[in-house]
């Protein structure tokens, strides 16, 4: 499944994508501790897989909360990719 | 919150008189406590029994109580008669009865599975606080979603707060906005505070009123659709929710995208409660093996 | 020589006119439905004011949304380049500006020189605009002008979950029915704009020196809650809202 965490709004479209496909069998849960925000979570979800989730107080306000790993210049890779083993993380922005 | 009604809808409830449920196998129960309003629904051996449609009040655990006991109203059934009891919507985690709280998007799905038939392949759910778009398979599991709360923009507040402004009852807005000799371009901005001051302006440029309804409904159908095609729109095609009931919005949401929307028979707000009740069902079998 | 800026502002119409380096006038009307129209009162006004003709402005360069709309001018600078000029003239120290206008807001990071590095803007969502406290003053039934005021007699802080303007109106007024003391709900909202106008600004890189300009900074609760969330003080040069205004002349003047 791929699930869009996130929004649109006037100002443009803001969403993380996990493929939750990818997070079956991740033990390794990087997404936890990879983010300095603190956003993602492993939950078993409505099929009782072991997934990987954004978090609800975070969804509203990914922009934001993204802003720091997003520099306008210099932009480093973005942690919570890197830390994601499968590579089940992308970001719309 | 001021209570507000975003969209009419009748309160009522249903059930089957040609069904006695009594000593049947698996009696289960899915209920959808949605911001706007709160709906329950009681499957007999995977039929469809009972349902009911209320508004949802202040209290979560009471609305869910409220459509539950208004779904087994004139049945002779009683909460303890169902085996197992799903909570779905915002609320989900507030139905104090509930065996297991579900997502509102994966109860979507299989309810539109159910109500649609195993072809529909993209669900759009237009409620008076969000939107959600769904891609899922033939068996009504969800394969790609996404869901929009953050912004009142396509969402039935969004319209509320149109329809406020030009002062036209909100279930007339779609008939009014086909009453225009040329369908006018789409109001530029998707934030409803920038539309408004938009609208205004149009409004004292001359503009008819049901010109500027036909802006907003376009521009309201354009930004849903931009949100649909992130999850990839495929054939076949559903529409659920209070929108739903907009042809304002919805028949230009069929033409910019070219795809006509799957006509159910049942009432389309149930979606979400009778996917919960279908997961319970799921969940029943799962448990007495 | 004399040249004239026009800031065409979504809510807004400013005009300055500038002889030698010096400014000789200010204009201002408020922007209705034909911004052109708008436009020439405010433009007539500085005029007057001024004691000059049109005839004697030497350049005129337009800037702001609408900057396309401005019939006097015979030229143009974005936004974000006037809001750089400017604020060069006035604070020349910072490094960093912040411009916040009713339908947007930016940052802005400057190489000293007045010469743009880099910006980070937010328009098209009044979440991250000065059309978000408007909208909130309104459901609290609030003066404007008293909004921020206000929340500085706040002891509590608390939080705002809705980020869309249309949504937090409706919190607004659920907090109210709750008893929540005004004050506390007036400093929740510029908490709220605050915290989203900091993490644009972190984007572009937030120097020691800071400005901020635009009508937003004659806001006392915004400012005093975007100093919090800058861990900063910011400088507030004065006329702030007339710094796009001033940066268009003095590139009229450059040129």
């Amino acid at each position: 499944m791929k699930a869009n965490y996130g929004y649109m709004d006037g100002s443009g479209e803001y969403y993380i994508t996990i493929d939750t496909d990818h997070c079956n069998n991740c033990s390794h849960h990087g997404c936890i501790t990879g983010c300095p925000k603190g956003m993602f979570q492993v939950i078993t979800d409505d099929y009782d897989d072991e997934v990987a989730e954004i978090k609800e107080e975070f969804r509203k306000k990914i922009k934001y909360d993204c802003a720091d790993c997003k520099p306008t210049t210099d932009r480093p890779p973005l942690p919570c990719q890197a830390a994601c083993t499968p590579g089940a993380i992308t970001h719309s922005w | 919150m001021a209570e507000k009604e975003f969209w009419r809808w009748k309160e009522y409830n249903w059930h089957d008189e040609n069904i006695d449920w009594h000593g049947c196998d698996a009696i289960t129960a899915g209920v959808d406590v949605g911001s706007v309003s709160s709906q329950a629904v009681i499957l007999v051996d995977g039929k469809l029994y009972a349902f009911a449609t209320t508004r949802t009040g202040s209290d979560s655990p009471k609305s869910a109580q409220k459509a539950m006991d208004w779904a087994l109203e004139d049945t002779g059934m009683t909460l303890d008669d169902i085996h197992y009891k799903v909570g779905t919507g915002y609320g989900r985690v507030n139905v104090p009865f509930a065996d297991r709280a579900i997502t509102e998007i994966a109860c979507h799905a299989r309810g539109g599975n159910f109500m649609y038939g195993n072809s529909v392949r993209t669900i759009l759910d237009m409620g008076g606080q969000d939107c959600k778009a769904i891609h899922c398979d033939e068996r009504g599991k969800v394969t790609n979603f996404l869901m929009n709360d953050k912004c009142a923009a396509g969402t039935g507040r969004g319209m509320e707060v149109f329809a406020n402004l030009l002062s036209v009852p909100i279930e007339d807005i779609g008939e009014l906005s086909f009453q225009v000799e040329k369908e006018p371009e789409p109001v530029s901005s998707t934030c409803v505070v920038f539309a408004k001051t938009e609208a205004s302006a149009l409004l004292r440029k001359g503009w008819p009123k049901n010109k500027v309804i036909a802006a907003y409904c376009n521009a309201m159908a354009h930004r849903v659709v931009t949100l649909l095609e992130r999850i990839g729109v495929e054939k076949d095609f559903a529409i659920t929710g209070g929108i739903g009931k907009n042809i304002g919005v919805v028949r230009r949401i069929e033409k910019e995208l070219g795809i006509t929307a799957l006509k159910a028979d049942g009432d389309t707000q149930t979606a979400g409660a009778l996917g919960a009740a279908l997961f319970g069902k799921a969940l029943l079998e799962k448990s007495r093996k | 020589m004399i040249t004239a800026g026009i800031d065409m502002g979504a809510r807004s119409i400013r005009v300055l006119i500038l002889k030698d380096g010096e400014v000789l006038a200010r204009g201002e009307s408020t922007a209705g439905f034909d911004t052109a129209e708008s436009a020439e009162l405010a433009f007539n006004e500085a005029l007057e004011k001024a004691g000059i003709t049109k005839d004697q402005l030497d350049k005129i360069v337009a800037t702001g949304a609408g900057r396309e709309s401005a019939p006097q001018a015979t030229d143009t600078v974005t936004d974000v380049g006037a809001a750089a000029r400017g604020a060069h003239e006035v604070a020349p120290q910072a490094r960093t500006i912040i411009d916040i206008g009713a339908e947007e807001g930016r940052a802005i990071k400057t190489n000293g020189n007045g010469k743009v590095m880099d910006f980070a803007v937010n328009e098209k969502c009044a979440a991250g605009a000065g059309s978000f406290t408007e909208a909130m003053s309104r459901a609290l039934e609030v003066e404007l002008e008293e909004f921020g005021a206000l929340s500085l007699e706040s002891t509590e802080s608390i939080p705002m979950n809705a980020q869309c303007a249309v949504f937090a109106e409706s919190e607004v007024v659920s907090l109210l029915h709750a008893k929540t003391p005004k004050q506390d709900i007036a400093r929740a909202v510029h908490d709220a704009i605050a915290d989203r106008i900091v993490s644009m600004v972190r984007r572009v890189g937030i120097e020691p020196e800071i400005a901020l300009i635009g009508a937003v900074s004659r806001n006392p609760g915004f400012v005093d809650a975007l100093k919090r969330g800058l861990e900063r003080d910011v400088i507030i040069p004065d006329d702030a809202e007339f710094v796009g205004a001033l940066g268009a002349a003095l590139v009229a003047t450059d040129e």
